[in-house]
């Protein structure tokens, strides 16, 4: 109750300081400002509000541990409601009004590219913790989640290896827009190098919020029956994952027979279906809640203790996964770069961030990579358990390197740099 | 001494049964490549299944609980604390801790699947021999012929044994004994699997250039047996697909029917143009939800008849809260549409946030009941999923209940008098204020029903309305307003129109055309499918 009183206190005192129009002032001088820009409402509420919970659990930890610089964090979490235009909008306010230091948010390409001109125009910094198609290097954007060399070319290569099923055919299903679109286009590009033709390979698209999956499902059994060992690759995001796998065990696509990898399903978007005919399916990320070495046992135990703590509706069943990792390693590597630069201005903590070390949750120590603004990060496949957890099946030996431009997709031999 | 006499005993049913070499307890070489690669594990697992005997079992049935693993090359089961020796089945004296268990992966599972299908091959029960042989039909290799072999000499069910004539049939679509391949080839027509097929036409494809082509299999006999099979291959999928069309079609109208049917009383009948329909939705899968959680923790032993308990409960539920809408806000605004409008758009955010508040933004887990999980298999690839038969029927059930209070009770007789003309309706003593309430109470019932249905197949979340609601105004407006026959013809037809589509140009494409034909459809008919007549149409 506390807690949220003085929460009630904090947020009437922000808004009346906003509405005088008054500078911080001596405010500022002895904490710094951190923006968390997430939906908390819309469509995207699902998967972003457990970010804007784990952010805000970094922050406590860092303050908790003296903060900053001797200087405590002070996060201002804004909604923008799934809406493009919003993120922008709530963007440019956290950067000229909140005098934010950097801002930790987004989830989906869209939004992402609706706020990269804002952090530009200003020269502010944006921490992006989702995996993405790539095919972009922002000097402003630290992009903590997986390139697609990172995520979705190692799980095409594990289906097409023994182990994996050795797959022949394969069916590249997505949302309709840019990340699938493009993923697709670079994963097509990857499979004709490994001798599969178009005529094995098999493209489909579904609207956002799709959810009769009836048809895209016998498709895929009629493609499947033709022959050859057939995967499917699911880019498929948001809400429409669940009528998808639901539609998918009631038609008895088993994962033995033909089995999904999914490039946006993770631990939270499973709590929403009935995991049990999923067994097998597979998942491809960076990080799983199921890896065992202490970081992560103290990652997961702070913030099921964090979720307690504060409220979160349905607090003993939380869950973590990657982008949440990401969050956090993304906080961490800001804080380091900060604390070497000794400044939070922008330039100087761009160039300080380059080579800085994180023992992250995934057991791995992550490498913020010098000048491509990627972070070096090893690549889990997991497999579905029946408590909606995934069982991992396949590791690569170490971090991997980014490539935000792929070299799967033409001209992108000249573009490396920033 | 014990185990000694029960190993003989082992020993005389192996040699008797199954005529395998004679041995005190498992081939270590048998289970040796556990040890080894990924490759060598399938080719265990295999083996396995071709042994057949209780010990191999024993270690299959191990490695599919997560029980075996490797100590420096040594294969062994652990169970509890203890390690044992996976072939002798002896006791180890090491800690569990030592152990490298192997981790279950989807080809090792399949190869599992495939093994313990080569055992159950010769159970006592016909329905487990079947299912084995249907898995075996699948997913046999050339290393299973002789356990289908022994198979089918012991079988005596005739539908087991043609399964198991498909499988051996498969394999020896190879063989080099031309009778063998044409009897097979013959046998395989009888099959309606896209697989088979394709295995039929491999055989009538030509290998090398020009002169020196040679077809894959030499005899024209059996390349003419091969040909009319996959001819009657093709008809049964074809039959099989079209009817797999119609059903998702038919299913994706019943749900189109049950979003629009509480819209089609409340809109269609009353004129109030309600924006929280989808809302009324959401409160029927979230009712159905709370039931499901009281089921979980008090009375788990009927957690499959939730749904049943959850009918009830969605309707008045939903009612309840239709209820209030109606006394609190609309019938200030009857005979104003735009603000109506407004205002239940307004309610709409207001029950959206209310649901995000009370459960959380995240979607809520509602397991399909086990009768409603899987299919009815029509045809190889082709399953008509349980769930949604049951919402074709129950959808089938609510529109009879409606019709029946519309048409035979004293009620309904109320809502059609003050809908046709309000004024005569009071001055001949209907209570109209009452019947207002009561037919929108209804209507919102019948939206909870819906959401009772959407929530067995779509996602449940606080937003899951706002998907449903330009639907369900598309229903009832290309049925015409006013009519209940009207919406069930729109959705059924715009089920079946859209699934045809979808399949013919994607979903994406398919959802375009579906809004572009609505939008002629209507500019050309305004009135929709069904227009009212008589003397209240143009009121």
């Amino acid at each position: 109750m506390q807690t949220r009183r003085s929460f009630i206190k904090a947020l009437a005192l922000s808004a009346s300081i906003a509405a005088i129009g008054a500078p911080i002032g001596a405010h500022a001088a002895d904490t710094i400002k951190v923006g968390i820009l997430h939906s908390l409402s819309g469509t995207m509420a699902i998967s972003e509000t457990a970010l804007k919970n784990v952010a805000l659990m970094t922050i406590e930890e860092i303050n908790a541990k003296g903060g900053v610089m001797g200087k405590k964090l002070e996060p201002v979490v804004v909604d923008p409601a799934s809406s493009e235009s919003l993120f922008a909008e709530r963007a440019r306010q956290l950067i000229s009004q909140d005098k934010v230091a950097v801002v930790f948010g987004c989830w989906t390409s869209a939004s992402r590219k609706a706020v990269n001109p804002v952090f530009k125009e200003t020269n502010n910094l944006l921490f992006y913790p989702v995996q993405y198609e790539g095919e972009e290097l922002e000097k402003n954007v630290f992009y903590t989640g997986a390139a697609p060399n990172q995520q979705a070319i190692p799980a095409l290569e594990y289906l097409l290896s023994e182990e994996g099923g050795s797959a022949k055919r394969f069916v590249l299903l997505g949302t309709d827009y840019v990340y699938p679109r493009t993923t697709n286009k670079i994963l097509r590009a990857f499979l004709k190098t490994k001798g599969i033709t178009d005529a094995d390979i098999m493209e489909d698209y579904t609207p956002f919020g799709h959810s009769d999956y009836q048809t895209i499902i016998a498709n895929i059994k009629k493609f499947a029956s033709e022959g050859k060992k057939t995967a499917v690759v699911s880019t498929i995001n948001g809400d429409s994952n669940v009528p998808f796998y639901k539609e998918l065990g009631n038609a008895g696509l088993k994962a033995t027979d033909v089995p999904v990898v999914a490039f946006s399903v993770g631990e939270e978007e499973l709590r929403g279906v009935d995991t049990k005919p999923l067994v097998g399916h597979l998942a491809a990320w960076n990080y799983f809640m199921t890896i065992k070495n202490p970081e992560n046992d103290a990652f997961i135990a702070k913030y099921k203790a964090w979720a307690k703590k504060n409220g979160v509706p349905n607090a003993d069943s939380v869950v973590t996964n990657d982008p949440m990792e990401a969050t956090y390693v993304g906080i961490h590597m800001w804080k380091q770069a900060v604390e070497k630069a000794k400044t939070t201005d922008t330039d100087k903590v761009i160039a300080a961030i380059g080579g800085q070390t994180f023992k992250s949750p995934s057991g791995f120590t992550l490498t913020m990579d010098k000048t491509n603004h990627h972070l070096h990060k090893p690549v889990f496949i997991g497999e579905v358990r029946a408590d909606g957890q995934f069982d991992v099946v396949w590791k690569t030996k170490g971090p991997v390197r980014a490539q935000p431009w792929s070299p799967f997709i033409a001209g992108n031999e000249a573009k490396q740099g920033l | 001494m014990n185990r000694l006499l029960m190993r003989l005993a082992l020993l005389f049913v192996s040699l008797a049964c199954l005529a395998v070499p004679a041995r005190a307890a498992l081939d270590p070489a048998l289970i040796a490549g556990f040890a080894g690669d990924f490759g060598s594990r399938v080719a265990a697992i295999e083996a396995l299944g071709v042994d057949g005997s209780a010990d191999a079992r024993r270690v299959l049935s191990a490695l599919e609980a997560g029980n075996l693993g490797v100590v420096s090359e040594r294969v062994v089961i652990t169970d509890g604390d203890e390690v044992m020796d996976a072939a002798s089945g002896d006791k180890l004296e090491m800690a569990v801790t030592e152990v490298d268990t192997i981790t279950l992966n989807n080809r090792l599972r399949r190869s599992i699947a495939t093994a313990n299908a080569a055992f159950a091959l010769f159970s006592a029960s016909p329905a487990e021999r079947l299912a084995a042989a249907t898995t075996m039909r699948e997913n046999a290799t050339e290393t299973m012929t002789p356990a289908l072999e022994r198979a089918l000499a012991a079988e005596q069910d005739e539908a087991i044994r043609t399964v198991l004539e498909y499988a051996l049939a498969k394999i020896n679509l190879g063989s080099s004994d031309t009778a063998k391949r044409l009897k097979a080839a013959e046998a395989l027509g009888g099959s309606s699997d896209p697989a088979v097929k394709n295995m039929l036409s491999a055989l009538l494809e030509k290998t090398g250039e020009g002169k020196n082509a040679m077809w894959v299999e030499s005899s024209a006999e059996v390349r003419a047996a091969a040909e009319a099979s996959i001819r009657a291959i093709e008809r049964r999928i074809s039959i099989a697909q079209t009817a797999g069309t119609m059903f998702s079609g038919l299913s994706l109208g019943s749900i189109l029917l049950l979003a629009a049917l509480g819209l089609a009383i409340t809109y269609g009948v009353m004129g109030v143009i309600n924006m929280a329909h989808g809302e009324l939705l959401m409160i029927g899968a979230y009712a159905t939800f709370l039931v499901q959680s009281v089921f979980r923790s008090h009375l788990p032993a009927y957690l499959d008849w939730y749904v049943i308990a959850a009918i009830p409960v969605a309707f008045f539920t939903a009612a309840l809260v239709g209820v209030v809408m109606e006394r609190l806000v609309l019938r200030h605004l009857y005979g104003r549409p735009l603000e109506s409008l407004l205002a239940t758009w307004g309610l709409s955010l207001i029950l959206i946030q209310a649901a995000r508040v009370t459960f959380g933004p995240q979607n809520l887990e509602l397991a399909n009941p086990s009768w409603m999980s899987g299919g009815i298999e029509l045809a190889a690839g082709v399953v008509l999923p349980w769930n949604r038969i049951v919402i074709v029927g129950f959808a089938a059930f609510v529109l009879v209940l409606i019709w029946l209070m519309m048409q035979k009770t004293r009620l309904g007789m109320f809502v059609r008098a003050v809908t046709q003309n309000r004024p005569m309706a009071g001055c001949v003593g209907v209570p109209t204020a009452r019947v207002d309430t009561m037919a929108f109470a209804i209507g919102s019932g019948v939206a909870g029903l819906g959401g009772l249905a959407l929530s067995q197949i779509a996602n449940v979340g606080p937003a899951m309305g706002q998907g449903y609601i330009v639907d369900a105004f598309m229903v009832v407006v290309l049925g015409g307003v006013g009519q209940l026959a009207g919406a069930v013809w729109a959705a059924l037809g715009l089920g079946i129109f859209a699934k045809f589509l979808e399949g013919w140009a994607g979903a994406v494409i398919a959802k375009i055309l579906v809004l572009v034909f609505i939008i002629i459809f209507i500019q050309k008919r305004p009135q929709g499918i069904f227009a009212v007549k008589g003397r209240f149409a143009d009121s």
